[in-house]
């Protein structure tokens, strides 16, 4: 164990933040290599992780995070509970992708203008990349992970395939997401009806009729059109 | 995006004294524009105060008129079974905004509060007294098609992009605010600002504020219409849009409320036209007069001359397809 890992242990846990441990360390490793310094600070980045997310804050009994400071999280995510530990920054997007491994959902614009990374949230269909991670506690989060029944694939799954609902396939996992909400709202009456409540996702290559067919072929039960 | 503190209240009160003790506090709820507007720069709050757990998801309706919480979910508004079927024009704007993802994560609180889509805005680059006060306007002599022809000033152009907004202006809402010290209550023709010298301000709250609730007072239209006209079917925001409410007994105009979107820095009422319109019949050469007299004082910019046009002749649609 060196200084610096025994200082940490010693430290209180609220007192266990970024900031506070990099300026310790430009203080007293001068000499030291740019290299070692970052190895150094990456380990303590993953050591953050144990500090008390959401202390009190005083006269308002209300709980803040401070900058960089990790908040812990559950959330139950394709019927599976996590309990994650996430600075309020990362939004459910990266979440998913960086700490989750979960890299179906897709990050495409990154600005809630293309609908590649939806997912459910409490059954509802939501742009993963606009939402804070931390604002989601306690919820069910249902991606493209979780909507196959093991190797069965979901009925919008098996009708993109039959319809080629797809080229390049990067908004595929939202564009099936939101097929599957858009039939559980009860906005797929019509192929006039899903285009307009599937304009959320954009599709470059352009496979919109395809798209629409096999959305409308689930919708009926799973009849060929 | 720049870091953040992160808190979340359980009540109003807790949540107004946190923003208040804070200037650089942002509230976050739906988070659709906050999020974006962080991740691109063009603002860095030090403090967000999460204000989801607030108990303001009501809809309430009685005879004098509609609730609706400030958290209640765009997606949840639009299809609500009193607004559908009484307050059909709310239900028509809020069901042309955005994306179906968008409506289940928006608020009602948060689309009052949604800032321009100028794209001088957005880009850091570009000087923006919006974002930036005294750092002058790209829009002004910049490609400006998108901006406004009402009510701007040679500080800032832009145009409010909510359609929500356009239909509350017609419908005489008024916006339900706690603040520091009171409760307040501002119609909502006051509620939004013109950018005069201080683009910076979109509307009137005070340090603090916190929108709790809109309300909508019961009315006699009986007849309604929200028109959007933008550069694809749908998902993008309004070039022009108009909201039309009518009161229309045996073909004749009994009382009009007419608000157009997409013009100018607030939700932008007709007043002169519903003056006009009333004790006129429904017919086409009325509402042709009717849309002369609203853009009678339009001001465009090099590239938004087109809206004059489009404006009269979405106000005619407008009027039509309401009493068909």
């Amino acid at each position: 164990m060196n200084l610096l890992s025994i200082i940490i242990f010693l430290l209180p846990p609220e007192r266990l933040n970024l900031v506070h441990i990099l300026a310790f360390m430009n203080t007293h490793n001068k000499n030291e290599g740019r290299r070692d310094f970052l190895k150094k600070s990456t380990a303590l980045a993953a050591l953050t992780i144990a500090s008390p997310a959401l202390v009190k804050a005083g006269e308002n009994d209300e709980r803040i995070a401070a900058l960089f400071e990790k908040i812990s999280l559950k959330l139950e995510i394709n019927g599976v509970a996590h309990n994650l530990s996430v600075e309020p920054r990362v939004t459910l997007l990266d979440l998913l992708r960086e700490q989750l491994q979960l890299t179906g959902t897709k990050k495409g614009c990154d600005h809630g203008q293309c609908g590649c990374c939806t997912v459910h949230v409490d059954g509802k269909r939501i742009n993963s990349c606009l939402s804070l991670a931390v604002m989601n506690e306690g919820k069910k989060v249902t991606t493209i992970e979780g909507l196959a029944n093991g190797d069965k694939l979901h009925p919008m799954q098996e009708a993109f395939i039959k319809h080629d609902g797809f080229q390049c396939g990067y908004c595929t996992p939202g564009q099936i997401m939101s097929a599957v909400a858009c039939i559980k709202e009860g906005h797929a009456d019509s192929a006039e009806q899903v285009r307009e409540y599937m304009s959320g996702n954009i599709c470059r290559c352009g496979a919109y009729p395809n798209i629409i067919d096999a959305i409308m072929e689930v919708k009926k039960g799973g009849q060929p059109l | 995006m720049i870091n953040f503190e992160y808190i979340r209240t359980s009540s109003a009160k807790a949540a107004v004294d946190a923003k208040a003790k804070n200037a650089s506090a942002a509230f976050i709820a739906g988070g659709t524009n906050l999020v974006d507007l962080m991740k691109k720069g063009v603002t860095a709050p030090q403090r967000l105060i999460d204000i989801n757990a607030l108990p303001l998801k009501d809809i309430r309706s009685d005879a004098k008129g509609l609730s609706i919480g400030a958290l209640v979910p765009n997606s949840v508004a639009a299809e609500n079974n009193v607004v559908v079927t009484k307050y059909p024009l709310l239900a028509m704007a809020l069901n042309a905004g955005a994306s179906a993802q968008l409506r289940n994560m928006a608020t009602v609180g948060g689309n009052i509060m949604q800032r321009t889509r100028c794209p001088y805005f957005y880009d850091i680059t570009m000087p923006c007294n919006k974002r930036q006060p005294q750092s002058g306007c790209g829009a002004l002599a910049g490609y400006n098609r998108m901006h406004a022809i009402f009510g701007a000033s040679d500080k800032c152009i832009a145009v409010n992009p909510s359609d929500m907004c356009v239909a509350l202006a017609a419908l005489n809402a008024t916006v339900m605010v706690s603040g520091v010290k009171r409760e307040k209550k501002i119609p909502f023709a006051d509620f939004h600002r013109l950018p005069g010298d201080t683009p910076e301000l979109d509307n009137n709250l005070q340090a603090g504020d916190l929108i709790t609730s809109i309300h909508i007072p019961a009315n006699r239209f009986n007849k309604a219409c929200y028109l959007k006209v933008r550069d694809r079917l749908s998902y993008a925001f309004a070039l022009v849009s108009v909201a039309v409410a009518l009161e229309v007994t045996d073909g004749i105009i009994k009382s009009a409320s007419i608000a157009m979107g997409g013009v100018a820095h607030k939700p932008w009422r007709l007043t002169e036209v519903e003056k006009y319109l009333i004790g006129k019949t429904t017919a086409v050469s009325v509402f042709k007069d009717a849309a002369g007299i609203a853009l009678a004082g339009a001001k465009t910019y090099q590239h938004n001359e087109f809206k004059v046009k489009l404006g009269k002749s979405a106000i005619v649609e407008a009027l039509m397809k309401a009493t068909v």
